[in-house]
């Protein structure tokens, strides 16, 4: 290879303007061998730290990211299986081990080197570094949207590539001939000239002894054959007959079952508590004080509060034991705080400017203001959200002779196996984790806590324990989706053209961009104050872009209906600059027919968000009568750059669209006594068959750097919704959920 | 730590037939059903997902009829056919028509609510072979899936029951916004 940069890589996208484009270093020598013996069975040969062949030629993908509903595996096993040219119907794949030899060096490659340049002889270098960087991170994270884009671009398309090249190279020194008459084609290699053809699996063992290329060619689009094609989820066929293996499925033999209660206040402990009626329930073996346990990772520290365990021989008898038990809970100086109390801080800090901190400011905002013909303003809010996965936190331990052995679901298994060896006092190596197939994620998985309470349970009692969370732990005990209050004034000029944009807003969380506006408007002051609460953070499904797209999609519709204008038409003026974004938009109003008027009693909403490294714009329609408000369908867009997987893709949209809506009309976590008032689906409730619209996903493969897709369904939903609601009523929800705000759903 | 356990005080037998197994089971007869399954019966593919009958993951079918295991005492079904997610296929080799369209739709994301919503949507189809819409609804709306597959369900379920895609209530959307 001549000399290549790691920026021409990044820039050229997947669809590059013809040459070729070339993968990213492996690693510095062959780490097979040493990695072999947690992976390899049987017959099997690891070639690569994310691909093994077995004698019957199937390739099995190794994915460093745990699957909670997004089809992560098929997803990166095309794209590995692609580039290796492999028959897709001998393509497996399966979870990495949570440990430090598959950590995910491929998604701190992207994240940490993105736009770094490198010639290729340091590459090698680099990727050591970064090995040992991501064994020292625990990187091995589900979330970000980051799966596709980052392993997928950086891990499994070179990987399968290299190995092609392995393969090549060891044919051609077998059958003695060059090379580049080597061809290879649906896991078999061929020599056209001498009529020769051998399975992949002929030369594994031949490959295996050799180094992988420093830089291996990656396909053009045009040769792409399984990327970009619709196949098959290979996990769902378990998911339709019971067989698939979530954590709470675990069996081991003399396990007992556990339930726990935490501190309903957060920041609370245990003042006492009265086992005596727990003792009487059949069943019941023991009542568990489960000490309070500390934990550090890269996102900074957090104490999990001290909880109290009833173990018993089912988990009826644990939670009729719970039921029964009488725990005085620790008064804290949280007790008095209520959603009034801290939308009252909020109010307050927006007001003063309290340690505001701006995340942009262009032009002059306070000349604007002054000269305009005429001020909006508005003030926005959203609650506290949980993200009740369908599957309530549970995980399985058993510890023996110094030896911890946990089976969850998580978003991150090397981490929590740090966490567990942790809070047990043990050594990293003497803890196993078995991550199993989550039933939702949507960012709660990432805490540990639920993990360390079952290691600290088995421990303790000295046999394995299922702990299993009531639904309403789950939703008491939650990492919630902050409330924020959103505060926003725009001049507009006598023509309707908007001047100024102002907007505070409460607490900066991730991603940074989350509150900016992609519209062309000449004087902006974007920023935040801080207005800290004691309800734990949590990352939820899109994260910041879920409230700011509510936001700013909202103000932005409101002023352009002061400016008399349509909302649709204002944002097109204003995005001349952002082809992809513009593109992305006019697709939504046309597949919409946003031109054609609706019906009295209907309306119809538009909404545009960015997040992830993907544009997506929903239009919503709505049927509003006598209160009655029915989401009746979504057109959305999606510009990923290239759809790896296009009906995965479509799925993650409907299935971002579902979780905004739920929240939308529904999710309000509130907070009375330092605690949250709600507690299951009857208080906390999702949207259901009856509610759901119909859904229509459209992709755009514009060639760009590639999005994700897990997340930016989310972020547009709630405000094309509202729009909508405005459109067909008048009425402009400024607060959600848009159940308090007196329609029927 | 671990005490004497003492005999249950209702240690009397509770027989259920599940999957066509008769099951005879000395457990507390107030046990919701959907423990025994999970506990005593290792049939782990109907779910825990709410505990009080808000969700569906827990759902199963007694004599046919869809019902929530978690808020059903095993003494309630003691003589009765039970038949779970594992139960469901007319044989091994042979799926049920809706576990075919479940994959034909590729339904599942995460797939924890799915042995809850086919068993739902199996009890609608046992005595409705052409759902409607709102027939849909009214038997699926105790189903809740966060991953929020409800338009693939809806279509698995019509395709399992062979009734056409085409719907009239969107048709006549379709009419609407066409005609203003």
């Amino acid at each position: 290879m001549g000399k290549w940069t790691r920026r021409a890589f990044i820039s050229a996208g997947v669809i590059a303007g013809g040459g070729l484009i070339v993968g990213v270093a492996i690693r510095p020598g062959q780490r097979a061998a040493e990695l072999s013996k947690h992976v390899a069975g049987d017959g099997e040969t690891l070639l690569h730290t994310w691909l093994k062949l077995d004698t019957n030629n199937v390739v099995t993908a190794i994915i460093p990211h745990a699957e909670m509903g997004q089809g992560v595996g098929t997803a990166l096993a095309q794209m590995l299986a692609d580039e290796l040219d492999a028959d897709w119907d001998l393509v497996k794949f399966e979870e990495a081990p949570a440990l430090g030899g598959f950590a995910n060096y491929p998604m701190g490659e992207a994240i940490l080197l993105a736009g770094a340049e490198f010639p290729d002889f340091v590459l090698p270098t680099v990727e050591g570094a970064l090995i040992r960087t991501a064994q020292a991170l625990d990187l091995q994270i589900t979330g970000g949207s980051l799966s596709v884009r980052t392993t997928g671009a950086y891990g499994m398309r070179v990987a399968g590539a290299a190995v092609k090249e392995m393969l090549k190279a060891a044919a051609a020194a077998a059958w003695q001939v060059p090379v580049d008459q080597v061809l290879a084609k649906d896991s078999q290699l061929f020599h056209e000239a001498s009529g020769r053809i051998q399975p992949y699996s002929f030369f594994a063992e031949a490959a295996g002894e050799m180094m992988p290329p420093v830089s291996p060619i990656l396909k053009s689009v045009d040769q792409f054959k399984i990327m970009g094609r619709h196949v098959e989820r290979h996990d769902l066929p378990s998911k339709v007959d019971g067989t698939a293996l979530f954590a709470l499925d675990v069996r081991l033999p003399n396990m007992l079952y556990a339930t726990v209660n935490r501190a309903p206040t957060f920041g609370g402990g245990i003042a006492s508590v009265d086992e005596t009626r727990t003792r009487a329930v059949d069943g019941v073996v023991d009542v568990v004080k489960l000490p309070s346990v500390e934990v550090s990772s890269m996102f900074g520290g957090f104490t999990y509060a001290e909880s109290v365990a009833v173990v018993a021989k089912g988990y009826w008898s644990a939670k009729q034991g719970m039921d029964a038990l009488r725990i005085e809970w620790r008064n804290t100086a949280n007790d008095g705080v209520s959603s009034d109390t801290i939308f009252a801080q909020f109010d307050q800090d927006i007001s003063s400017a309290f340690e505001r901190e701006a995340d942009v400011v262009r032009g002059d905002v306070a000349a604007a203001m002054v000269n305009a013909d005429k001020v909006i303003e508005a003030d926005y809010r959203v609650p506290f959200l949980a993200h009740t996965c369908m599957e309530p936190l549970n995980a399985t331990a058993m510890v023996n002779n110094g030896h911890c052995e946990v089976w969850v679901g998580c978003q991150s298994p090397l981490s929590f196996r740090r966490s567990v060896a942790d809070a047990l006092g043990f050594d990293i190596e003497n803890v196993t984790l078995h991550n199993c197939f989550m039933g939702g994620g949507f960012g709660r998985k990432s805490r540990p806590d639920y993990a360390i309470q079952a290691a600290q349970l088995a421990a303790s009692l000295g046999r394995p324990v299922q702990l299993i969370w009531t639904r309403e732990e789950d939703v008491r005990q939650d990492f919630y989706r902050p409330a924020v209050q959103s505060r926003f004034r725009a001049a507009l000029a006598s023509n309707g053209d908007i001047t100024a944009w102002e907007n505070t807003y409460v607490d900066k969380h991730e991603p940074y961009e989350a509150p900016l506006i992609p519209y062309s408007i000449g004087a902006q002051d974007i920023g935040h104050v801080r207005s800290p609460t004691h309800i734990p953070f949590g990352a939820w499904r899109s994260v910041s872009h879920s409230q700011q797209g509510f936001f700013t999609e909202s103000f932005l519709d409101e002023v352009a209906v002061a400016a008399g204008q349509d909302p649709y038409q204002y944002r097109v003026e204003r995005l001349q600059h952002l082809p992809r974004e513009l593109a992305v938009l006019k697709k939504a109003a046309k597949e919409a027919q946003w031109h054609i008027p609706l019906a009295a009693g209907r309306g119809r909403g538009i909404s545009l968000q960015s997040s992830f490294g993907s544009v997506v714009a929903e239009v919503v329609e709505v049927t509003v009568n006598n209160g009655n408000l029915s989401v009746d369908r979504v057109v959305a867009v999606i510009d990923a750059g290239f759809a790896i997987s296009p009906d995965g893709m479509r799925a993650q949209i409907e299935s971002g669209i579902i979780y905004g809506l739920s929240a939308a009309i529904h999710g309000e976590i509130t907070i009375r006594n330092g605690a949250v008032v709600q507690s299951n689906f009857h208080d906390y409730p999702s949207v259901r068959m009856s509610e759901a619209p119909l859904i229509e996903t459209h992709i755009i493969n514009s060639g760009e750097p590639m999005g994700g897709a897990g997340e930016p369904g989310t972020p547009p939903i709630a405000s094309a919704l509202t729009n909508a609601i405005y459109n067909a009523t008048g009425e402009r929800i400024r607060q959600l959920p848009i159940k308090n705000a007196g329609f029927n759903v | 730590m671990i005490k004497n356990q003492t005999t249950l005080r209702e240690s009397k037998m509770t027989a259920i037939t599940v999957n066509g197994i008769e099951q005879k089971l000395q457990v507390d007869p107030a046990t919701p059903l959907l423990w025994v399954l999970r506990e005593q019966l290792e049939l782990t593919g109907t779910k825990f997902g709410c505990g009080m009958a808000q969700c569906g993951a827990c759902t199963v079918h007694v004599n046919g009829t869809a019902i929530r295991s978690c808020v059903t005492p095993l003494a309630a079904v003691a003589g009765q056919q039970i038949t779970t997610i594992e139960g469901l296929a007319p044989s091994a080799d042979e799926p049920h028509p809706l576990q075919k369209a479940w994959i034909d739709e590729q339904v599942p994301q995460c797939g924890y609510c799915q042995s809850g919503q086919l068993m739902s949507a199996a009890a609608l189809l046992a005595t409705n072979s052409s759902p409607s819409d709102d027939d849909i609804n009214d038997a699926m709306s105790g189903n809740i899936c966060r991953c929020g597959m409800y338009g693939r369900i809806r279509k698995a379920i019509k395709s399992a029951a062979g009734v056409q895609q085409f719907d009239p209530a969107l048709a006549a959307l379709a009419k609407e916004i066409n005609h203003g």
